[in-house]
């Protein structure tokens, strides 16, 4: 049977092999190698904003530890655990599907997108934090540090720039992955879609979700622990 | 007739100073390795077409599957001739890119969309640049907007001008005449009318067209500013003032509070007046204050100038 | 051009692709690669159309010293627009998108590619970007360079910047996932006994690309955020006043954009290597020399980037560095020209219109590929940088290359994409037509540059003004050259002789399949039990 049109290929993926493959193994080993090619264009995405945070943490060391230190170490602490808890329960959910238990898929895409939510809560916080106090770039940047005269407050918006650029394309990339386990993922699993025979969605995303933790264990240092020793 | 050809229709530029035969000499190698190498595709691509041409339907060549030998050797001879392409055009920039030490520096500001230019002597000019024959000339430039680039054809020179920053390039003319200025970086409307002339004099008629109208020296409009700016209650010649005294700091090595050691050029002497927290000499307190929005970029040129002179030695002593 | 027994339609079992269904949605929502293909040609088509017309207006222009037909800003909207769309919505896709969606999966034998869903969505992709491009065009346009250089792009340009970058930053997902696919799909579902080094250079070219497409293109996906940032914010990494550097935004832009030109002109080799084993009814020479050819230029091509930045303000040791890593591209580049004129040699050589192409691409990617060794010797950098040098240079690769081959798989696929065959007289003309239109444009351009004529100028000094018009006229024969191709093409889809399966007599899988294929590209999957291009085998070439 040609499904040609997407009507024709939905029906015929609810049968879990899809046309164009052989077996459903190939289909999970190129589902796989995908999902890799494209987490691997996202390490050059983020790539491009830690060369840009490389180069002016070389140039004015002293301003991106004035900055940093404006930053809550404690809330940024709290996060990186939040966020590492909800890339356990999505490995419990990949693992729950691997298994068979249905149900488990469906708790554990729960939880993590609970404690997502909690993560772009706090992140939330701050930034309202940082909008009262006058740190965001070009919106009446007015920088009144304990750092005083060593430091010129250009080159802590500088820091704000950066730091908003990439904590805010990391949430960005944390609202998607919850859009997508929202309103694909988890009404699937609810109805049970996703079980020992095929739970490969899971899989590909519980990558993409790891990925996007491991891009903030990165972050956590980089801007909140450089001000540390001062 | 001819010259009137040459006029309308010409394939070269002029060659008018010390470097462009160089360069010229190169391009004529590229020129005709390319010339070589295209041409032998040609022909042998039509040489091909016609003695190979299909003559029955069913003709079927015969397989040859390759060559170790032929990969080999037309790998390693275009190789050589690339990097000997290589090796001449870095030894004529790393060469071209050192301004003698005699050269008369001169200062170049770009904004949209003109080329300001100030003589030391403290003529400026604006779109236009009258330089002696035969003396290197070296031109310090910045600019006020974004990014323009200087480029004279005539003297195989080009150097990007940067906001925020000094980029330096050097010619010595060795023709007579008037040479086509460009702004060779986009830089918005009005990019293809940021362009001038250069007039290459003779040493005689360059004084000669620096005596007539006034401007005083860059040097001294620096000394003026250094005073009127105050720049002389804090950098005192006796070293009982709060900043660091300034006899022959350009060219010297300079040791920071943070322990970074830094050569005082140009750039650094620019920065220290517009960010001045940037860098602290070591032993001092960052109290200086800024200056940006009280100097204009030319302004700085001329301090920079002034401060040159300070310690009645030839800059560029290490200390 | 063999007249081989075409396939009668009471011999098909399966209806084509064309005909499998019928109505817009069948299109619009179609999964299958080859309809894809063709909604691909159909947007690039008009983007070509757009930019086209830009230049048309650029070379009118630039027929007269003065700027007297556009006023300035007008005028350097059009080259930025010029550059913009015929980069990123017409080169880029072009070949990829249209023949690799078309033909990769007939190539090695499949059903689909591997992802045909995320194909149809890569579409979708591309024409909104597309969409926001000709917003930007409609509000005012965008007045950068296509290179969008800071601060001028960030900070002073009053044209709809964010509007492009957002077109171009949505296209290049499409990007993104056109290579994701091709690689998974040639890595996954290869026929039986297709092993590497039987895939024809085709398929290993568009493996190139792929790595080249998902490696470079998020690198100025962020630098368009960036820079769409401090435009919107009034603060950046590349504003100087911040301590910010405008230079790092060109490390960042040409990261990307050095690599693309290898996007843009590898396909197009791959295309070459299959139309001259055809037309010299022959073996590839150096079959795996080729192969690895792309490969090293995909690798190397990540390395070079600062070649266009020798005058910049980047330190010397950098330029030697960059200029040092260029010259090694040129091997592989050369390396690939010998093996074709090995294929050549004694050949049994038809001049069809395909062939026209390819041999056009030999010649003229050749000697744009040298003028490029002038611009990575950095003493003559410095001199003919930004001037129409380069210009000249980008053209003869970017036309007489990546276009020649694109108008080379038109041709030489056309027969199975529409089961027509185009009227052979009128595709040797216009390619005859195109070839010294082209060149007439172009070459006058190199004497340009070195004479000192700045690029993105609209007026200039009066003594480079013969050279100009030889440029314009060159460029209204190359404007009716183009057209030609357009009416013959669409006369054949009516008109045209019926095409048999394998009108070249050509080997490879896509040729033993109906003309246009079916949707399921095979009947049964094939077996594949040689290598490419095995004309001198018997039974090799199914007609």
């Amino acid at each position: 049977m040609s499904a040609n049109t997407l009507e024709a290929a939905a029906e015929e993926s609810h049968g879990l092999v899809a046309h164009q493959f052989d077996d459903a193994e190939q289909q999970h080993e190129a589902a796989t190698l995908g999902m890799w090619a494209f987490l691997v264009t996202e390490v050059l995405f983020f790539g491009g904003l830690m060369l840009g945070y490389a180069v002016f943490r070389s140039k004015f060391p002293d301003a991106f530890s004035a900055g940093s230190h404006e930053l809550d170490v404690g809330l940024g602490a709290f996060n990186t655990v939040i966020l590492i808890i909800s890339s356990l329960t999505m490995a419990m959910a990949v693992h729950s599907g691997q298994v068979g238990n249905k149900k488990g898929v469906a708790l554990f895409l729960v939880l993590t997108l609970l404690f997502g939510g909690i993560f772009l809560g706090v992140k939330g916080v701050e930034y309202a934090d940082k909008f009262e106090h006058h740190l965001i770039p070009g919106l009446l940047f007015d920088y009144h540090g304990e750092a005083g005269a060593g430091v010129n407050p250009k080159n802590v918006e500088l820091f704000f720039f950066l730091y908003f650029a990439m904590t805010g394309v990391h949430a960005l990339h944390m609202i998607i992955g919850a859009g997508i386990v929202l309103v694909w993922l988890l009404p699937r699993a609810l109805q049970g879609a996703y079980g020992s025979e095929y739970s490969s969605p899971i899989e590909m995303f519980g990558l993409y979700w790891h990925f996007v933790d491991i891009v903030w264990i990165f972050l956590y240092p980089l801007l909140y622990l450089v001000g540390r020793h001062q | 007739m001819w010259d009137q050809l040459r006029e309308s229709l010409p394939l070269f530029p002029d060659a008018a100073s010390t470097i462009a035969g160089e360069v010229d000499t190169l391009y004529f190698f590229l020129v005709a390795t390319s010339l070589f190498f295209s041409g032998l595709i040609f022909v042998l691509i039509f040489y091909f077409m016609l003695k190979y041409r299909r003559r029955s339907e069913d003709e079927i060549p015969a397989e040859i599957e390759g060559s170790t030998v032929l990969e080999i050797a037309w790998s390693i001879v275009p190789f050589v001739i690339v990097m000997i392409m290589f090796g001449w055009g870095s030894w004529l920039y790393v060469k071209n890119g050192r301004s003698p030490a005699n050269a008369m520096d001169m200062h170049v500001v770009g904004k949209q969309w003109m080329w300001k230019l100030q003589h030391p002597e403290g003529k400026r000019e604006i779109n236009e640049l009258h330089v002696p024959i035969g003396r290197p000339v070296r031109l310090i430039m910045t600019s006020e907007d974004v990014i323009h680039s200087f480029f004279v054809p005539a003297f195989r020179i080009k150097q990007d001008v940067l906001p925020g920053r000094y980029t330096t390039v050097w010619f010595e003319a060795t023709k007579l005449g008037e040479y086509h200025l460009f702004c060779a970086e986009y830089c918005g409307t009005e990019h293809s009318l940021m362009i001038g002339k250069v007039h290459v004099m003779t040493q005689a008629d360059y004084e000669r067209w620096l005596m007539s109208g006034e401007g005083e020296s860059t040097t001294s409009a620096g000394e003026r500013l250094f005073s009127e700016l105050r720049c002389d209650t804090c950098h005192r010649p006796d070293g009982v003032g709060r900043g660091p005294v300034l006899d022959r700091v350009f060219g010297s090595q300079r040791l920071m509070r943070n322990g970074e050691r830094v050569i005082a050029d140009e750039s650094y002497l620019r920065e220290s007046i517009l960010t001045p927290q940037q860098r602290v000499l070591t032993g001092y307190r960052p109290v200086m204050p800024t200056f940006q929005g009280q100097v204009n970029e030319e302004q700085v040129l001329e301090l920079i100038s002034y401060i040159k002179t300070l310690g009645g030695d030839s800059a560029g002593r290490a200390r | 051009m063999s007249a081989a027994t075409p396939v009668l339609p009471s011999e098909q079992t399966a209806p084509s692709y064309l005909t499998a269904s019928f109505g817009i949605r069948s299109w619009l929502l179609t999964v299958d690669h080859k309809r894809v293909g063709l909604l691909y040609l159909a947007t690039i088509s008009v983007f070509f159309t757009i930019a086209g017309i830009f230049a048309g207006l650029i070379r009118l222009e630039l027929l007269t010293p003065a700027g007297d037909m556009f006023q300035a800003d007008t005028y350097n909207k059009l080259f930025t627009m010029h550059g913009m769309i015929m980069a990123f919505f017409f080169l880029i896709p072009s070949i990829p998108a249209v023949f690799g969606n078309f033909l990769l999966p007939l190539m090695i034998g499949a059903r689909d590619v591997a992802f045909p869903k995320l194909n149809l969505l890569s579409w979708y992709v591309f024409s909104v970007g597309g969409l926001f491009s000709i917003i930007s065009l409609v509000t005012g346009g965008v007045d950068t360079g296509w290179t969008f250089y800071t601060p001028y792009s960030s900070t002073y340009s009053n044209s709809s910047v964010i509007t492009a970058g957002l077109g171009i930053f949505i296209t290049g997902f499409s990007s993104i996932l056109t290579g994701m696919n091709f690689m998974v799909t040639i890595h996954k579902m290869r026929a039986p006994g297709l092993t590497w080094f039987r895939l024809p250079l085709f398929v290993w070219a568009h493996y190139a690309t792929s790595i080249i497409q998902v490696l470079a293109t998020p690198v100025i996906a962020i630098t368009i955020v960036l820079l769409a940032l401090e435009r919107i914010l009034g603060a950046g990494i590349f504003d100087p006043r911040l301590g910010g550097d405008p230079v790092l935004f060109q490390h960042l832009f040409w990261f990307y954009s050095h690599p693309v030109v290898y996007i843009m002109v590898l396909p197009s080799m791959g295309v070459v290597s299959e139309i001259i084993a055809c037309g010299a009814r022959k073996r590839i020479f150096g079959y795996k020399i080729i192969a690895f050819s792309s490969l090293a230029i995909a690798v190397l091509g990540f390395l070079v980037w600062g070649h266009h930045m020798f005058v910049s303000g980047q330190s010397e040791y950098a330029g030697i560095v960059f200029s040092f890593l260029t010259m090694f591209i040129a091997v592989p580049s050369a390396i690939k020209v010998f093996n074709w004129m090995g294929t050549l040699y004694k050949g049994s050589i038809v001049y069809s219109t395909p062939m026209l192409y390819a041999l056009g691409f030999i010649g003229l990617f050749t000697l744009g590929g040298l003028t490029g060794l002038f611009l990575a010797t950095l003493a003559v950098d410095v001199h003919v940088h930004d001037t129409y040098f380069v210009v000249a240079h980008f053209h003869y690769v970017m036309v007489g290359g990546a276009l020649f081959g694109y108008l080379g798989a038109i041709h030489f696929w056309w027969p199975k994409i529409t089961g027509r065959l185009y009227p052979e007289a009128w595709g040797r003309l216009s390619a005859a037509i195109i070839f010294i239109g082209f060149n007439l444009t172009f070459f006058p351009q190199f004497v340009l540059g070195y004479l000192g004529m700045p690029r993105r100028y609209h007026a200039y000094p009066e003594e480079f003004q013969v050279l100009n018009v030889m440029s314009t006229a060159g460029a209204t024969i190359l404007a009716i050259g183009y057209m030609m191709p357009v009416i013959y093409l669409i006369w054949s889809m009516r008109y045209g002789k019926r095409a048999s399966s394998n009108p070249w007599g050509a080997t490879g899988l896509e040729w033993e399949t109906a003309s246009p294929p079916p949707t399921e590209n095979f009947e049964g999957t094939p077996v594949v039990t040689r290598g490419a291009y095995a004309y001198a085998e018997e039974g090799a070439v199914v007609r």
